[in-house]
């Protein structure tokens, strides 16, 4: 560890990840040439491009000492939506659409962040409430009916396949989400705010933060987030039904925690949030070249977030333990 | 006060329970039958299981979503035990033992790891189910021996299931340990503050992995019933049962601030959940319907004492 150098400690861990990061797609494209081409990086970005803007989405909530369960619920839901809407009006365009999955996904999350700011209820129990009702929203909406592609218009479909320079533009959207969260979180003073918030609502309350109002605005974006990709994922997979994207909110989350953001809110960076996104993407596209079997993606996965945590958890021992008596 | 709105929480899921033997028996002749009763009781008897000691995990302050991984990782142990010839007894030992283990797991990471339950959990269950898949894959274990059966389709006595009788059996032994002894003094203190529980000479750490421990244990005990009463075993066995065990334990008023909450909350919380999801099969309303009620019951648990304690 290089703790000589004059990093702050934060970017010192996403610059350790980065090192991890690329050296693991060195060593795959040192045996497999073919990994580093082209075509295949363009593969892998639109492979993890929904995964790095949900879990952008969650590291605002989390930040801000919540943490959202319903964000898949809220993803098939406006995908639903998406779906049906075109399939009733099929020569709108995308336009609408997009407009549609922004609003009513953000409407969702504001139904979140409204709870856990005016009740002060607590975000696991909320989140976990209203992931089941936006599911079964969904079976009364579409009366528990599939919505196939060939019920959806091509504009529909090709919107997200749309590629420039050889990359998809679900991927171009992605990264576009990525750098202006990179910058927006660092430079911007709500997400100042959100941070000061998440690390000591007590304080920053005191300095004219209200944690509450903070974390009603992180629901809101990471629900409109969830809402408009609610209509990539449907385009991108060319299908519409109750159960899709169920139990991802949980690849999210854990998204998060490889990124290095702290569950207990106020740490955590929009690179390191990216790298954790890239770093399970590498792994799980270099799986089938290696020869392993696409069923151990998830116990390598489980075995990364504890590593991940394991050592955030030891970095992190001083801070919040000053009273706490070890046992 | 809080005692008595407590109080309030379980009369009123007492009520609920009431309503719902009333509307179910006027809609469906076949409701108010012993053995319908009884079958009802399956669907909901595994869970019911896992949320006790789950209950007693969240009111001392901490969570763990990895219960039904542990499910999956303790059935596919017992379907390659079985592979390999074991005997009924050793193939359910088997079971419980890798619940037992996976619990250790869980508890060593939030004592000794000092990670946050929450997070610690969201790891194993990936890892847990991880496994469960990497082992498996796409294939389904089902040769288990034919006396294997009788945990989860066997009847104690008359219309009462082997199931109904061990989650009645430890409902009790849950109930009385955590309301008439100190330990179950210590774990309130512990939810509602570990450091002060610390200073006040409790082994707060001890407490916390025993109950990871216990929780695990009976996850494996799940995993025995689920499997013997399916007679098979699939890596995607039990999936999303870890918020649904979690709904039942909140819909129970157990808070998860910790600090709060009853067993016999929890045991009529998975009646009511029980028996709403078999009525509403009665009337052939799909179970996905249901879970927009749950879902608002959920958040109206937390809401209506957070409405009627506003400062």
């Amino acid at each position: 560890m290089s703790a000589r150098l004059r990093i702050p400690p934060h970017a010192r861990r996403d610059l350790a990840f980065a090192v991890l990061t690329l050296a693991l797609f060195c060593a795959v494209t040192f045996v497999f040439p073919a990994f580093a081409s082209p075509r295949n990086i363009a593969g892998l970005l639109d492979d993890t491009a929904i995964l790095i803007m949900l879990a952008l989405g969650q590291t605002l909530v989390i930040l801000g000492r919540g943490i959202d369960l319903s964000i898949a619920a809220n993803l098939a839901l406006c995908g639903m939506l998406a779906a049906l809407f075109n399939r009733a009006w099929p020569g709108a365009g995308v336009a609408p659409v997009l407009a549609l999955t922004l609003v009513s996904g953000g409407l969702l999350g504001a139904c979140n962040g409204l709870l856990v700011w005016k009740l002060r209820l607590p975000p696991i129990v909320v989140t976990l409430g209203t992931m089941s009702v936006f599911r079964g929203a969904i079976y009364l909406l579409s009366r528990g009916a599939w919505v196939n592609e060939n019920e959806m218009s091509r504009d529909f479909l090709a919107f997200p396949r749309r590629e420039f320079l050889g990359v998809s533009l679900l991927a171009w959207i992605a990264l576009a989400v990525a750098a202006a969260f990179v910058v927006a979180l660092r430079r911007t003073r709500v997400a100042r705010d959100l941070y000061a918030a998440g690390g000591n609502p007590e304080a920053a309350s005191y300095s004219g933060i209200d944690p509450g109002r903070m974390q009603f605005i992180a629901y809101t974006l990471c629900g409109a987030i969830a809402g408009v990709c609610g209509y990539l994922w449907v385009a991108r997979f060319a299908v519409a039904y109750t159960d899709i994207a169920l139990g991802f909110e949980l690849s999210v989350i854990a998204a998060c925690l490889i990124g290095g953001v702290a569950i207990a809110g106020g740490v955590g960076s929009a690179a390191g949030v990216i790298l954790g996104c890239l770093f399970i993407g590498i792994i799980r596209n270099s799986l089938p070249l290696v020869g392993i079997s696409a069923f151990w993606q998830m116990f390598i996965n489980g075995v990364v977030i504890l590593a991940a945590v394991l050592l955030s958890a030891r970095q992190r021992e001083f801070k919040r333990t000053i009273l706490e008596v070890r046992a | 006060m809080k005692r008595a709105s407590l109080l309030r929480w379980e009369t009123m899921l007492a009520a609920v329970l009431v309503f719902e033997f009333i509307l179910f028996s006027t809609i469906s002749p076949y409701f108010l039958n012993v053995d319908t009763l009884s079958d009802a009781t399956f669907n909901f008897t595994e869970r019911a299981i896992v949320a006790l000691p789950l209950a007693l995990l969240i009111i001392a302050g901490e969570i763990d979503i990895s219960v039904a991984a542990i499910i999956a990782l303790a059935s596919v142990a017992m379907g390659l035990a079985s592979a390999q010839g074991l005997g009924t007894a050793s193939v359910a030992g088997v079971g419980l033992g890798t619940g037992f283990l996976a619990g250790c797991i869980n508890g060593a990471l939030v004592t000794l790891g000092r990670v946050p339950s929450i997070v610690a959990t969201i790891g194993t269950m990936t890892l847990f189910r991880g496994a469960a898949y990497a082992v498996l894959g796409d294939r389904v274990l089902k040769d288990y021996p034919d006396s294997f059966a009788a945990f989860g389709q066997g009847y104690l006595v008359g219309p009462i299931s082997i199931e109904l009788a061990l989650f009645a059996g430890f409902a009790m032994v849950f109930a009385v340990f955590l309301h008439r002894t100190r330990w179950g003094r210590a774990i309130f203190a512990i939810g509602a503050n570990p450091v002060a529980s610390r200073f006040a000479g409790v082994a707060v750490n001890r407490y916390r992995f025993a109950l990871f421990a216990l929780t695990g244990l009976f996850s494996g005990l799940a995993a025995v019933l689920l499997t013997s009463r399916l007679g098979s075993t699939r890596p995607s066995i039990a999936q999303g049962w870890e918020l649904e065990i979690i709904s039942m334990v909140i819909l129970g008023g157990v808070s998860v601030w910790g600090g709060k909450g009853s067993i016999g909350g929890v045991v009529l919380a998975a009646l009511v959940f029980g028996l709403v999801t078999f009525g509403l099969g009665l009337m052939n309303i799909p179970g996905i319907v249901m879970s927009i009620f749950t879902g608002l019951l959920l958040i109206l648990v937390v809401a209506v004492p957070a409405l009627l304690n506003r400062r």
